[in-house]
């Protein structure tokens, strides 16, 4: 186990200001689970619904600690020779035909050879935990992968250390911080859950929400701000198929300042539904709910 | 750093949490040993002086999924409640001018009468819901319950109760003025007008709230917390019975079987992409292998052939069980976005396919509405009749069930003394692959009165689906 290190923030407000400060407005929850997950040294799992910006949370941690981001996307049939190590058998070979020309090497130098450093190839696992830099590992939509590797990832998350038979046990030299992301489309198990700091984003409060538009469409007036949020929450209670994310309502306050609209009113949300309800049902329904006919 | 827990208060903090922590598994929060021992650690790191601090970071240890976070919040306000804090310095109370709670808080002066008092409350009320300050709205109803809230004085205590606040305060009956208020004199009828409302009702409910956690906050001051937090605790949504679910629940509801639907449909598919390679083609496995002199590189696999699942939903839709066909139709709905081969039935006493309401893309709320307008599932008298609408389906849809059919039934199994036409089920189940029934009541409940569910039992494999965590293990099994 790494012996403690220094931690990246001295205080929860400290992780506020410098996330804001990296164009990500933390709510209470966030940033004491964040300062937390420095502190303790342990992953955090954030889930919640597509678009609330768990990915996002990751990309401000590494750019507020100045660290680099490594992501680990996940998906279906992701193994550990895409996820940890492989090694490069082309290379390999080659080394082996290489060494049959001349005849000094013989094979106890040749084997020893051809499982070194030099032939491994490293994968974000293996490179996170390698690095003596600061580093922020993104392990992206964790649900999509299969169950195996979880457990891949348990050795990995409790204890920042890869166990590679042919070259021993490849300990961390500087503890990641580690962002798993999930979208719950299924269960993840309880031993990696336990393991984790586990953080909810569900979609923000109004008053948050309208900060972060202001603070990423800068050129929105406050008042047509506050209407587009109160809007999307609106169409939130509207239990749709999809309800609106953060980034859509960053997409439609994006689009209602390109078309130049001063205020949101029947005739602008007809024709810019589209930018914020992804299904046909939806725009039949918020519209018949809103009386945009 | 550890030491730092005995400082703060001697062997009194370990107790609380130890307390704390067993008051949310009790609420059915599953929280093993090494959580609790994560907890402890949480102690020594965040500020405790910073009860926010503390709330978010017990729950990111103690919790696994959002749905249990409302569970958490009841419990931590009671055992961490705003009074019970440590004193706080004076520059600190500056920050957090909300965290006091009391007199000092409220703006208002104290009035003789009764009637002047919720009248001038009732006036702030209305102020502080057009401007939305949603810490304001917090300080009023602590200071409402207070004021307003005090029931008789009996010899176990002081009691507090909500609907005397919300009853003197009557915030429903302010829409129209607050409507007005809102909007623009050009902006009624439209979508302003539709935006605003749910805006209020948003801030009349964050209000409600408020104005409930006091109460249980005053009540647990005067009885003891753990009297209170049996009964506060609502369970969780995915322990709701869909047979009680209220009104409040069903939103709820609705959104915990939604992902349950996407995740079944996940897991089929999966299993079906891993079944495409089938036994190993021996004969194009050595062609191939000549091009690399015959070495078997590259193996090459017969295809398959894909067995189709195909579904049979046969649901009751009758009054008594009308919450839970409302889940296992949406359910039905969200199978059918994935899979063509989903047929779905509802009957009362008579039987009709209801296949047609469910296209993809269409909206449950509707479909089920529309199945009550338009299907032709009452022949008689709008009471459940198991045995004849049993019969008209085996009678006109036949085919629907053949040797690769999982064939679903939902409903209680009350028959109102009819006849149960257990011999047209059996027969049901014999013609397809695999038969379930899900039944929303209780499994002691089954044979007793008018239930056939003991009879049906045994000849088709009934399962007890009362919440939405029962109808996520079934479906994990299908």
């Amino acid at each position: 186990m790494p012996g403690p290190q220094s931690p990246q923030f001295s205080s929860v407000a400290d992780v506020a200001e410098r996330l804001a400060a990296a164009g990500y407005l933390p709510d209470a929850q966030i940033s004491t689970t964040v300062f937390l997950a420095d502190r303790l040294g342990k992953p955090v799992l954030v889930e919640g619904p597509a678009g609330t910006g768990k990915t996002e949370l990751a990309k401000a941690l590494a750019t507020a600690t100045g660290s680099e981001l490594i992501r680990l996307q996940c998906y279906e049939g992701l193994d550990e020779a895409r996820a940890l190590y492989e090694w490069n058998y082309k290379k390999q070979l080659l080394r082996i035909q290489a060494s049959q020309g001349t005849d000094g090497a013989d094979w106890d130098t040749v084997h020893d050879d051809i499982f070194g450093e030099e032939f491994l190839l490293s994968r974000p696992l293996l490179t996170a935990i390698r690095r003596t830099e600061p580093t922020v590992l993104l392990i992206d939509e964790t649900d999509k992968a299969d169950v195996e590797v979880e457990a891949l990832l348990l050795e990995v998350l409790s204890d920042f250390q890869v166990t590679i038979p042919e070259l021993g046990t490849i300990t961390a030299v500087r503890r990641p911080m580690v962002v798993l992301t999930s979208n719950a489309t299924r269960e993840l198990s309880e031993a990696l859950k336990r393991r984790c700091l586990y953080l909810a984003l569900d979609y923000p409060s109004a008053e948050r929400e309208r900060e972060i538009v202001l603070s990423r469409v800068p050129g929105l007036a406050p008042g047509l701000a506050d209407q587009l949020v109160r809007t999307v929450r609106a169409l939130r209670a509207l239990e749709l198929k999809k309800s609106p994310s953060i980034s859509e309502t960053l997409d439609w306050a994006q689009t209602l300042l390109e078309l130049g609209l001063d205020t949101l009113d029947e005739s602008a949300m007809r024709s810019t539904l589209g930018v914020i309800l992804k299904h046909a049902s939806d725009q039949t329904r918020a519209a018949a709910e809103l009386r945009l006919n | 750093m550890t030491s730092r827990v005995p400082a703060v208060e001697p062997g009194g903090l370990a107790g609380h949490l130890d307390g704390f922590v067993r008051a949310v598994r009790d609420a059915g929060v599953p929280v093993g040993i090494s959580q609790a021992v994560d907890a402890a650690e949480i102690l020594t790191v965040v500020d405790l002086l910073d009860r926010e601090q503390l709330r978010h970071g017990l729950a990111a240890v103690l919790l696994q999924r959002a749905a249990q976070r409302p569970t958490y919040d009841v419990l931590f306000d009671l055992w961490w409640p705003l009074s019970d804090r440590p004193p706080v310095p004076e520059d600190d109370r500056d920050e957090a001018p909300g965290d006091g709670g009391g007199e000092a808080d409220c703006t208002l002066d104290l009035p003789g009468s009764a009637e002047d008092l919720a009248e001038l409350m009732r006036a702030e009320l209305l102020r502080l819901l057009l401007d939305g300050d949603e810490e304001a709205l917090r300080r009023l109803a602590r200071a409402a319950v207070e004021r307003l809230g005090r029931g008789q004085p009996s010899p176990s205590g002081q009691s507090f109760f909500s609907y005397r606040v919300m009853r003197a305060l009557s915030p429903d009956t302010l829409v129209a003025r607050l409507l007005s208020g809102l909007l623009a004199e050009g902006d009624r009828g439209g979508l302003a007008e539709q935006v605003a409302r749910q805006t209020l009702r948003e801030r009349l409910a964050a209000f409600r709230a408020a104005v409930e956690a006091e109460v249980r906050r005053r009540t647990a001051a005067e009885k003891g917390r753990d009297k209170l937090a049996k009964s506060a605790v609502r369970p969780m949504a995915d322990q709701v019975d869909f047979l009680r679910a209220q009104a409040a629940d069903l939103a709820e509801l609705r959104r915990a079987v939604a992902p349950l639907a996407r995740r079944l449909a996940v897991r089929l598919s999966a299993r079906r992409r891993l079944a495409r390679e089938g036994r190993l083609d021996f004969r194009k496995t050595v062609r191939a292998s000549l091009g690399t002199g015959g070495v078997p590189v590259v193996t090459h696999h017969r295809s398959r052939t894909v067995h189709k699942p195909e579904l049979v939903v046969l649901c009751d839709v009758s009054g008594s069980v009308a919450g839970f066909s409302h889940f296992t139709l949406m359910l039905t709905q969200a199978l059918r976005e994935h899979f063509t081969g989903v047929r779905a039935f509802a009957f009362v006493d008579s039987t009709d396919e209801v296949t047609r309401f469910f296209r993809p893309g269409a909206d449950v709320v509707d479909a089920v509405q529309r199945i009550g307008r338009e299907a032709d599932v009452v022949a008689f008298d709008g009471h459940s009749d198991y045995g004849n609408a049993f019969e008209v389906f085996a009678d006109r849809w036949a085919t629907a069930v053949g040797p690769r059919t999982s064939l679903l039934v939902l409903g209680d199994g009350r028959t109102n003394y009819r006849p149960p036409g257990l011999p047209v089920l059996a027969d049901l189940v014999r013609r397809s692959r695999s038969a379930h029934w899900l039944n929303p009541e209780p499994q002691r409940m089954w044979g007793s009165g008018d239930s056939a569910a003991d009879r049906y039992g045994e000849v088709i494999d009934m399962v007890e689906c009362r919440n939405a965590t029962q109808l996520a293990e079934f479906v994990t099994t299908l």
